[in-house]
């Protein structure tokens, strides 16, 4: 493999690492803050994507369809805390699988209803329509790059506003002691709903950044949200910035496998996780 | 996971379709006194296609051919009412072996027709081995169905996977393409269909450099299509279907590949996915046993038929219901509407020659159709006829012995 066919690669493993962080890290913050598992976390990846479909093919504008697509996800993911999710606080993890399974099946078939189950694709915004020549036969699509930038921004506002910010110290106080938090006047049960919201919305924000470059069909949450939580696990149960490591190795590792070893390609990641676990029983950035 | 590209309806709940569809009065047969055994009791039908999921559109336009075949063509079927059974198999390999029992052992059908999903396809063919249950197989193109699982009482009337792709081989080549690259899904249908055109393709005297797949139903593409630009092939052949089609023909286009190293590939690149492809598909070339504009009477007539009845257009999967229909007429005409005159049934329907739509259509010793192979190229977001690829092309029907 040259140089410039190498690098091209590694450019494919950090873009595809990028994603699996945007979409991983609504389910590791929400996992670290309520202590929820949420397996629905998948088909809001769908939903955000044949949203953006919709709402692009009606409104013709990519723009308009990512903030409406984002709202209707925001606005869904609180009302689904205050109806559903915040019954599941505290209650073991059986009943939240329950729930979140449940909630699957009715997305599912809500889209079906909705949208139909046929095969789309969204054009990206002609701005970014292009493609930038790298090899003699190989141009990268402008789109991914920006999709790189867009996830980098995301990851950077995520951690400043996690670490920086008064919001973010009651959120962290929240997820190390929550009865100590409520005791102190701090009103976390507002902060849930919005963490729970804030996670919904990025995993719909995955899928309506995704929509342009993937294509949107029925199944396409199902594979995202095993990849996710191979990434939560391996970075470390509610660790944003494990959840980073994690996907970055993910993508690494799947886009070099499918090069160098084809024949095992489909099994790598998991040998990967398997092998991290062996070595550090909580993920790479958990807690004991 | 298994089915899950393919899968909207992974998670719906079973459904079971149960005769409200109804009987179709064949009412010929006014002329003559038919004998008696032909009007005793009508001839049960089971259909076992997928009438819910992603594979939903193909099991409707597969049943609403079967049906309008039988209702134009009353005439055909000596007399002999068809009644309809329907089990949704919603492509779950799983639970097929039970829902064929139930048709074969508690509906008592005379006759199978399905389905899709090859995997639930091969469970099929099983039962109607062991329980001598006619079969025809209106899609499913899994080579083993017709080949090493051949029985005298199963049939095809669609395509196997090495019919479609083996002509593809000897296209490529006489198109200058001499160095080529692979790219499929690593499971049973696209490695079939990869193997038969490699076969085609290396005794035209062609070279493969390398043979692509990514584990099914996976659709990240970017780094097998960065080896592609890599290798810098003469060309490249691919096999995917559904929302992998779509997105390998979209991030093939947009890595800029499309200007440089054409695409070919077999007829589902592109079957019932170009409105979604748009104009990245322009171009691709595929081999399959019909085309969106293939202009024979036959065809015409079944296309007008078609919409005049369920106001769609038909596409190839509505006349695989189609000629099901025809070659459980020819079976019933040559017995004048005796079915149980087995033998002679199951003899006239491998001796069959259908006037197809998609042209003239025979059967080989293990039920496989006899069919001409087409090269189409997407133009004008239709698969649009480019020339006969393959003449009354057969398939070898490899391990097949019991007949």
């Amino acid at each position: 493999m040259d140089i410039v066919t190498f690098a091209v690669q590694l450019l494919n493993g950090v873009q595809y690492g990028l994603v699996l962080f945007l979409v991983a890290s609504g389910l590791t913050l929400v996992f670290g803050i309520l202590g929820v598992i949420n397996l629905a976390h998948g088909a809001f990846y769908m939903l955000g994507a044949y949203l953006s479909w919709y709402l692009a093919s009606v409104t013709g504008s990519f723009a308009l369809a990512f903030v409406g697509a984002l709202a209707i996800a925001f606005l869904l993911g609180i009302a689904l805390e205050e109806v559903f999710v915040k019954r599941m606080i505290g209650r073991d993890h059986l009943a939240q699988v329950l729930l979140s399974f449940g909630l699957i099946l009715v997305i599912d078939e809500l889209r079906q209803i909705l949208f139909g189950k046929d095969v789309h694709s969204v054009a990206p915004p002609a701005w970014l329509g292009g493609s930038i020549q790298l090899t003699e036969v190989l141009s990268y699509p402008v789109y991914r790059l920006a999709l790189c930038v867009v996830c980098l921004v995301l990851a950077g506002a995520i951690f400043y506003v996690l670490q920086k910010t008064r919001l973010g110290m009651v959120v962290r106080a929240g997820a190390e002691n929550r009865d100590m938090t409520r005791a102190l006047g701090i009103p976390f049960d507002l902060v849930n709903r919005y963490v729970f919201a804030g996670g919904i919305a990025l995993a719909a924000l995955g899928g309506i950044l995704v929509a342009p470059v993937s294509t949107v069909f029925p199944g396409m949450g199902d594979g995202m949200l095993i990849l996710s939580f191979v990434v939560v696990v391996l970075g470390g149960i509610g660790s944003v910035a494990g959840a980073a490591i994690g996907a970055l190795l993910i993508g690494l590792t799947d886009t070099f496998g499918k090069v160098f070893f084809p024949q095992i390609s489909s099994i790598l990641i998991y040998v990967l996780m398997a092998g991290v676990l062996l070595w550090r029983p909580n993920g790479l950035l958990g807690k004991a | 996971m298994s089915d899950s590209v393919f899968s909207g309806g992974r998670l719906d709940r079973r459904r079971l379709l149960l005769g409200s569809a109804g009987l179709v009065a064949a009412g010929a047969g006014f002329r003559f006194p038919t004998p008696a055994i032909a009007q005793s009791a009508p001839l049960k039908v089971g259909f076992m296609l997928p009438y819910s999921g992603t594979f939903a559109k193909l099991g409707k336009f597969i049943d609403d051919g079967f049906r309008l075949y039988a209702e134009n063509n009353a005439g055909l079927f000596r007399g002999r009412k068809l009644e309809f059974v329907q089990v949704d198999d919603e492509s779950k390999p799983e639970t097929a072996t039970d829902n064929m029992n139930r048709l074969v052992s508690r509906e008592k059908v005379d006759l199978v027709v399905g389905t899709v999903h090859s995997g639930v396809a091969m469970a099929m063919v099983k039962v109607a081995r062991d329980t001598k249950t006619m079969l025809i197989i209106p899609n499913a193109g899994v080579n083993e169905a017709t080949g090493p699982m051949c029985a005298p009482n199963i049939f095809r009337s669609s395509f196997s996977n090495w019919q479609v792709c083996h002509p593809m081989g000897q296209v490529m080549f006489d198109e200058g393409r001499r160095r080529v690259v692979t790219i499929t899904w690593r499971y049973a249908a696209g490695t079939q269909m990869v193997e038969a055109f490699k076969e085609g393709f290396t005794k035209a005297g062609g070279q493969v450099l390398e043979d692509l797949a990514l584990p099914f139903p996976e659709v990240e593409f970017q780094a097998l299509i960065t080896r592609i630009a890599a290798l810098k092939p003469d060309a490249v052949f691919a096999f995917f279907a559904g929302g992998g089609a779509v997105k390998f023909v979209k991030d093939y286009a947009a890595a800029g590949l499309n200007r440089t190293i054409p695409l070919y590939g077999s007829g589902f690149l592109t079957d019932g996915t170009l409105q979604a492809q748009g104009a990245d598909a322009n171009g691709i070339k595929t081999t399959l046993h019909y085309a969106d504009n293939l202009d024979t009477g036959p065809n015409r007539e079944f296309l007008q038929a078609f919409k005049q009845k369920t106001g769609e257009e038909g596409d190839i999967y509505a006349v695989q219901g189609w000629d099901a229909a025809a070659l459980l007429a020819a079976g019933l005409g040559a017995t004048r509407g005796d079915w149980s005159a087995r033998d002679k049934v199951i003899a006239a329907m491998r001796a069959a020659e259908l006037a197809s739509p998609r042209g003239t259509v025979r059967f080989n010793k293990a039920g496989n159709p006899i069919q001409d192979i087409y090269l189409r190229e997407v133009r004008n977001g239709r698969n649009e006829f480019v020339s006969v690829a393959g003449r009354s092309v057969d398939d070898p029907a490899r391990g097949c012995r019991a007949v």
